[in-house]
């Protein structure tokens, strides 16, 4: 009995002991330092010294808190406007832009450093948001496949709907994947609203096949990437070639530049802020030269500021597409639902 | 007698105030802004909605079924035979569940591609062996032998004897663990949608989909009451299937329970060394795509992890105590609420019990979506504005945590012979004193057992962490996701090298805790 008492005792005292550490370990920032919510998604990265360098400089420290994916990050934004749960938010993206804009999510702040590039990407004439970084999703290739095969590489959308690359392609489901969704706004944007289904019809034909995410399509089903899989094309970043050299040093894949669907993702004050003008700073410093640079290598997403060199492997294996397709927010947000519903009744019925 | 009854309300108040301020709130909050969005009753009355909760009772009921199946030899194993490698044994049944889904869901598709419906069944399975397993091993190193023997002795084969004394005893450990392997498999969102690919969904997998991509928060209600009403209705038939065998039971101490298996219990052990073998092909799958070069770069920090794998493993480590320290404080208060009630007269008593402990249950059985966008509608009208606190990590775990803890300590405090409590009173002992010299002596291993599972379901846990998980501060599971999500050879090499991390340190973690178990030898 005794024993057992104290075996429990000790173990409980272990326990709390473990548990204050944890409770308590977040470190207490000295007076003259300012800290501001930055709430982001998951994808969000960013180096370290960058941060302290930032905080060193203008005296405010960063505090990130990822909420899931872009469109959950969006969600919770709405959902929390009369109480924002930060001061300034990143990551919203150019699908999800119009809901938290239309919920009035963020308050007007025009950055000093917007006219470096940025302002390329703006969406809302009234600067409630600044483009950050931009990505493109479109289908990656196997160039070694294609080269062993002696099948001449498609180009285009309609190539992929060609009998000669049946069985070849890989996607992902609009309704759980995002580039899956980018992809098929991609494929809405080239063939208009009443066009886009007849073309799935010609995929699925072509024998397209559609798994849930991203992650098993590129890791599992295509074969130029670590699963070895047995698919050649598949729906992916213009980035990912960069991950994918070989040991010469050389691409192993590379993106279909015709095929690419923009996701610029954006910045931006919540509404209400007690520190707008701090939270301004912070704006100001994730379009700084000095963060921009980081982009690629942490988030494999391309800066929206100009003049802002790329990684070596980059330059040579993830050129940005000259045209990527696009469309308005306002298209986005009213057929999302519809799109993605008829989707699924196209190719998973 | 009202002195008891003071007694136990102030007890109870601790885990009602954690599940109504953490749970019921925020979960009732979010529902209420689906029915003020209004379109609640088109949803309901939709034939789509119920085929979803069809499909969802339907392989959530396979799920379990097979999990017992699978999970009974192996609990017999643990409980009742004295081998070599048994400590192995009770090490790899937790591994499957600290490992993230979606590589469990990536190693899966590779060893069975297009599975459909039987891939997201045996998936389930293969998670909740361990719950069976466990709970009922833990009772069934308890049982008295002697009942079975004399069983043997009056002429019955070893199978009768089994099925006629000893299976009646395990049966409220085996509905335990059943129903809480059901609500574990009526809510798994990330091996449905992964094996499933779209095209197979639940309500879980809906509710997470209107919730996080589409903000239709009407939908979302209307689903989650469905959710909701499919798994109080399995709630209560198992709580009617389980009334009444509760019987007393002579608890022995586990060490005299154990010895060699002799005649047909080789066959049992031949059972369990399947199921192990099935449950390693997964296992060793992962083991073989982790290569040195992944190793290497999870020892170094920078990159797309930002930390090294360490620093993630600690954090890991002390995340899952807090969680666990918490969970235990809570469910074991409750689980003695439970028993007084159950024990006290009157049927108000009964009844209070009944409710509280189906409503214990219910984190389990109530979309993760729901109660993480519940947070954020709620936890700001508390004081230090819990939404973006650390804290919330570990009190959302615990949510997942105090039902198994309930459910394993529950069995085994209800089986105390109650003539030994009588007889203790009768001697002058107060209630506390009781439970101190005769409740909790008896119940010490499955205190311990459970503290343990709950540890390993708080390493292992996802949902809660990656919605609050700093950049900087990951946990291995959330580390594993932010490198499986990455293109690159190497992201991928160190996304399977952390899950070894995490296995060895899971297998570290279990034997440390087995090797904790306080003697019960005066019992």
């Amino acid at each position: 009995m005794t024993r057992t008492v104290r075996a429990v005792a000790a173990l409980s005292a272990a326990g709390v002991l473990l548990a204050g550490c944890t409770l308590s370990g977040s470190e207490e920032p000295a007076d003259d330092v300012t800290t501001i919510k930055l709430v982001t998604h998951d994808s969000f990265a960013a180096p370290q010294e960058i941060l302290d360098a930032f905080q060193q400089q203008s005296g405010i420290r960063i505090e990130v808190l990822k909420e899931g994916d872009a469109g959950a990050l969006t969600n919770k934004l709405v959902l929390t406007k009369a109480s924002p749960i930060a001061d300034v938010a990143f990551g919203v993206d150019s699908t999800f832009a119009t809901r938290a804009l239309s919920e009035g999510v963020f308050e007007p702040y025009t950055s000093p450093e917007a006219d470096r590039g940025p302002q390329r990407y703006a969406i809302d004439p009234e600067h409630r948001l600044s483009a950050v970084d931009v990505g493109d999703v479109c289908v990656n290739i196997d160039t070694g496949w294609f080269a062993e095969k002696g099948l001449p590489e498609p180009k285009t959308f309609d190539d992929l709907a060609d009998p000669q690359y049946k069985d070849l392609l890989v996607v992902a489901n609009p309704a759980t994947s995002s580039p899956g969704l980018a992809f098929l706004l991609g494929t809405v944007a080239k063939y208009g609203p009443q066009g886009w289904s007849e073309y799935w019809g010609k995929l699925k034909t072509n024998g397209v096949k559609a798994v849930s995410s991203w992650e098993i399509a590129y890791n599992q089903e295509f074969s130029g990437s670590s699963g070895k899989g047995p698919r050649p094309l598949v729906v992916s970043y213009a980035s990912s070639p960069a991950a994918e050299l070989g040991e010469d040093g050389k691409p192993r894949t590379k993106a279909l530049l015709d095929t690419c669907f923009r996701q610029v993702e954006y910045a931006g004050l919540l509404t209400g802020g007690k520190q707008a003008d701090k939270a301004g700073r912070v704006v100001d410093f994730l379009l700084s030269q000095q963060f921009q640079s980081t982009v690629a290598e942490n988030m494999y997403v391309y800066p929206s500021r100009e003049g802002v060199e790329l990684p070596a492997s980059w330059t040579q294996a993830a050129p940005q597409p000259p045209k990527p397709a696009s469309l308005p927010g306002e298209e986005i947000q009213a057929n999302r639902e519809r799109w993605i519903e008829q989707w699924r009744g196209l190719i998973e019925g | 007698m009202a002195r008891t009854h003071r007694g136990l309300a102030l007890v109870a108040l601790l885990p009602v105030a954690f599940l109504v301020v953490f749970f019921a709130w925020p979960v009732a909050a979010i529902v209420g802004l689906g029915f003020g969005d209004g379109g609640v009753t088109e949803v309901l009355t939709r034939a789509s909605t119920w085929q979803l909760a069809g499909f969802t009772v339907a392989q959530a009921a396979a799920s379990t079924v097979l999990s017992v199946l699978a999970g009974l030899p192996i609990a017999f194993v643990l409980a009742r035979v004295k081998l070599p490698g048994i400590a192995l044994v009770r090490t790899i049944v937790l591994v499957p569940f600290v490992l993230p889904t979606v590589v469990v869901g990536l190693a899966f598709r590779a060893l069975w591609p297009d599975g459909g419906v039987l891939s997201i069944v045996l998936a389930n399975a293969f998670f909740n062996v361990a719950v069976v397993a466990r709970t009922v091993g833990g009772l069934w190193s308890h049982l008295d032998r002697r009942a079975e023997e004399a069983a043997r002795a009056l002429g019955a084969s070893s199978w009768q004897a089994f099925r006629s004394v000893t299976l009646p005893r395990l049966t409220p450990a085996i509905f335990s663990a059943s129903a809480v392997v059901f609500l574990f498999c009526s809510t798994s969102f990330g091996v449905v949608l992964i094996l499933g690919g779209g095209r197979f969904r639940t309500l879980e997998t809906e509710i997470y989909l209107r919730t996080v991509n589409l903000l239709d928060l009407s939908g979302a209600a209307a689903l989650s009451l469905v959710q909701l009403l499919a798994v109080v209705a399995a709630l209560v038939l198992g709580a009617i299937a389980r009334r009444r065998r509760e019987t007393a039971l002579r608890l022995r101490s586990a060490a005299e329970a154990a010895r060699r298996p002799e005649g047909r219990e080789w066959w049992v052990v031949g059972a369990a060394v399947v199921v192990l073998g099935l449950l390693l092909t997964p296992i060793a799958a992962l083991l073989s795509k982790a290569s040195i070069a992944g190793f290497e770069g999870l020892a170094t920090t920078g990159g797309a992890l930002q930390v090294s794998g360490w620093d993630a493993a600690l954090r890991s480590l002390r995340t899952a105590t807090d969680a666990t320290v918490l969970a235990m404080c809570v469910g074991v208060l409750a689980s003695v609420v439970l028993v007084s009630l159950r024990r006290a007269p009157g049927r108000l008593a009964r009844g209070a019990g009944e409710t509280m402990d189906a409503a214990l249950m219910l984190p389990l059985g109530v979309s993760a979506v729901t109660v993480g966008f519940g947070y954020l509608v709620t936890l700001d009208d508390l004081p230090g504005d819990l939404r973006t606190s650390p804290l919330l990590v570990p009190f959302a775990q615990a949510l997942v945590i105090i039902p198994m803890i309930v459910r394993m300590v529950l069995p085994v405090l209800r089986s105390v012979d109650e003539r030994l409590r009588q007889a203790a009173a009768t001697l002058g002992a107060g209630p506390v004193r009781v439970w101190r010299e005769i409740d909790f002596p008896l119940a010490a291993r499955s205190l311990v057992a459970a503290a343990g599972f709950g540890y390993v379901i708080a390493l292992g846990e996802f949902g809660a962490t990656s919605f609050l998980a700093r950049p900087g501060e990951p946990t291995l599971p959330v580390a594993i996701a932010a490198l499986i999500s990455r293109p690159g050879e190497l992201n991928n090499q160190m996304a399977y090298a952390a899950c070894v991390l995490l296995m060895v340190v899971t297998a570290a973690v279990v034997t440390v805790i087995d090797r904790l178990k306080p003697s019960t030898g005066e019992f």
